[in-house]
């Protein structure tokens, strides 16, 4: 037996590591690191991606509050991930497919759907998934859209649909699942339009992102599949919006599918369903975050060109959550949902089991 | 008319909707080129190209995510699952994701899918081949479950499964891929998805099977005949939905009944069916239901198969004990 080995794993180990800087365009002092890039973008465009991070920012606040008031059902908070859903779904055209998870229902807003329906949606009733965006409802198994952006992606490849492409949302946790690799492998395999975003936001719950697995990233678990992907600050929705827009016009070109992994951050709870991140993070560990804040990086510029003040922001906020109680009036005014209704929904055809169950719950609903 | 085994009334189905509807679509492992391990899709690449009849990479819960993608944009997919034990691996996609399609958008969005599978036992294969899985899966609201005991059925069946605008699970029994023939119509035709056939009249016994079983049910009862013993048959067909009215109806003449089934006993399609009896029809009876069924352990490896399957003598036996009660 020869005792020098063939072959350096430890080397090939330490390669995998040796990662390319994630792309940036403002760094976390707010200063433009990437000239060419920024000076693509006018004023206007600034103020623009800046309302929609102020807007998602009161989505999320007035939402909390209808949750603190029991008007909610799920609700998982966006706070911190504002530059990276904004970022990349503002890069996208209203004829894409958006699959999204639970987590990306601002993105769901921002493709068409209205903000009654997403109340709708978080209450758990079908009226907030008849939107008329081109999406599929959030996603609870968060590797199971994967494989379904690659199907929808095939399709649009099938039926010969120009600048379309599929995109589709997942986290960190979402990586680990089989459905992720089994989604990119099979958009790989048939060269699919299909972009696939991985919000690395540090926790699948409470589960920190190095316990989820040993890969240095996990942009590199496109690499076995053949899939082109990197990795962006995704706390700089500047470089979220110029990779995702890079990675449409390469996928619309014909080169079929990218992935994007966009560095960001929970500031709060998984979910508003009780979830305590006390539990498994410290304050020390959340503050570093809060000082990459997507807003506050993206309002400095602003306010150096004088283009944003405080009272414009507080003017718009006020404004936002006042849409937001009228939305929520709105989805207080639509009926509940009745069984019956559900029932008849099961099958195009009611099978005749279901036609006397259906029967059984009118005539009750009837004397309601 | 035209002889044909139960796979080529498959493949005949399989050609009709291809050439009738242009977005149908079949794809799996191995149905491409290589037509199915069983020569199921065999021709069909050639015939309609690559586009329409492609192989897929290796991965059960990939196919059928491919097919809700794919039936959002307007395609009416055929994947196929090579074995059914490999759809263990499609579960979340199957139950999770594309029965729950119509629910979820309110019928804005759907799947109209039809998944193929071969299962069943008496082929000797190797394991997670032939398991009978149906209990699984009858069980999961917005999906239809389809077993043809039969190439006539199978491929109306078929047929009407595919122009269906839900999931449906058609369940090709191996054993009688190539064992029996049946005289088979041109051209395109439909056998319902929600009503069981009465295979013979009888007056004596009713015995309810479906899959491979009606043909065991069918020799029990030449069987019983011979003691002068007068049996219906009642094949289901569809396991999901389960026609009772036919079975229901059968009882009020016969007053027994024997539900036979090849997949283990516990919490299935035969416990559905004598479920339904005793609450809707047991005054037909002047017996108690008589239950055939696998015994509950996994399913066996290849040698002690044959034994495990229950077949016309278990039957027979059965319907003995309840014709003496």
């Amino acid at each position: 037996m020869a005792n020098k080995s063939v072959v350096d794993f430890e080397a090939i180990k330490k390669d995998l590591a040796n990662l390319p800087k994630p792309i940036q365009v403002l760094d976390e002092n707010s200063k433009v690191v990437d000239q060419a890039t920024f000076d693509s973008f006018s004023d206007e465009d600034l103020v623009e991606f800046m309302k929609k991070m102020v807007w998602e920012r009161a989505l999320h606040e007035q939402t909390m509050n209808f949750s603190r008031q029991g008007r909610m059902g799920f609700y998982a908070p966006t706070e911190g991930e504002e530059a990276s859903e904004m970022g990349t779904v503002l890069a996208m055209k209203k004829q894409d497919y958006l699959l999204p998870a639970y987590r990306d229902v601002p993105q769901l807003i921002q493709h068409g759907a209205t903000v009654t329906e997403a109340y709708l949606w978080s209450r758990g009733h079908v009226v907030g998934n008849e939107y008329k965006a081109n999406a599929m409802m959030p996603q609870i198994i968060i590797g199971a859209a994967y494989d379904e952006a690659a199907g929808v992606g095939l399709g649009i490849k099938k039926n010969k649909e120009e600048d379309t492409i599929a995109f589709t949302y997942t986290g960190d946790g979402g990586t680990s699942q089989g459905d992720s690799y089994e989604g990119m492998n099979f958009a790989g395999a048939f060269q699919t339009p299909t972009l696939f975003i991985v919000q690395n936001n540090g926790f699948a719950i409470s589960t920190p992102r190095h316990k989820q697995t040993a890969a240095p990233s996990l942009a590199q678990k496109a690499v076995a599949a053949g899939i082109p992907s990197v990795q962006v600050d995704g706390m700089d929705i500047l470089a979220c919006y110029s990779v995702a827009k890079a990675a449409r016009d390469y996928i619309t070109a014909g080169n079929g599918p990218v992935m994007i992994e966009t560095l960001t951050y929970r500031y709060g709870a998984h979910s508003s369903a009780g979830d305590d991140p006390k539990r498994y993070r410290t304050e020390d560990e959340v503050k570093p975050w809060h000082e990459k804040d997507p807003l506050i990086r993206l309002r400095k510029v602003l306010e150096d060109k004088g283009l944003w003040s405080d009272e414009q922001e507080d003017k718009l906020v006020e404004e936002y959550k006042n849409s937001f109680k009228d939305a929520i009036k709105e989805a207080d005014a639509v009926p509940k949902d009745k069984v019956s209704d559900m029932l008849k929904r099961t099958f195009e055809i009611p099978t005749p089991e279901l036609r006397k169950e259906i029967e059984k719950f009118e005539a009750k609903e009837s004397k309601e | 008319m035209a002889k044909m085994t139960y796979i080529k009334a498959i493949t005949d189905a399989l050609d009709i909707m291809l050439e009738d509807d242009p977005k149908t679509l079949i794809f799996g492992e191995d149905v491409g080129k290589n037509g199915g391990v069983f020569r199921t899709t065999q021709g069909l690449q050639e015939k309609y190209g690559e586009e329409r009849v492609f192989d897929t990479p290796l991965a059960e819960s990939g196919i059928l995510g491919l097919a809700t993608g794919l039936g959002v944009k307007g395609f009416r997919p055929i994947p196929e699952i090579q074995f059914m034990g490999f759809s263990f691996e499609a579960m979340d996609q199957i139950v999770g994701q594309a029965a729950r399609m119509r629910f979820r958008f309110n019928g804005k969005q759907t799947s109209p899918i039809t998944i193929r599978t071969p299962y069943g036992g008496g082929t000797h294969t190797a394991e997670m081949h032939a398991d009978n899985l149906e209990n699984y899966f009858a069980s999961t609201p917005g999906l239809r479950v389809v077993m043809p005991s039969n190439p006539y059925d199978a491929k109306g069946l078929l047929i009407s499964s595919i122009e269906n605008n839900d999931p449906v699970l058609f369940m090709e029994n191996l054993k009688l891929y190539r064992s029996m023939k049946d005289d088979i119509p041109e051209g395109k035709y439909t056998v319902p998805l929600d009503k069981a056939n009465v295979v013979q009249e009888g007056t004596d016994i009713t015995i309810v099977a479906y899959g491979a079983e009606v043909n065991e049910a069918k020799k029990a009862a030449e069987t019983l005949a011979k003691d002068g013993v007068s049996v219906e048959i009642i094949d289901l067909r569809t396991v999901s939905p389960i026609d009772t009215e036919t079975i229901f109806k059968s009882l009020e003449k016969t007053h027994k009944v024997v539900v036979v089934q090849e997949a283990q006993k516990m919490a299935g399609v035969g416990a559905t069916v004598a479920s339904a009896i005793a609450e809707d029809a047991i005054l037909s009876l002047d017996a108690p239901i008589g239950r055939v069924a696998a015994p509950n352990s996994v399913y066996p490896f290849a040698q002690a198969e044959d034994y495990w399957i229950p077949g016309a003598d278990e039957i027979v036996e059965k319907a003995n004990e309840i014709l003496n009660y």
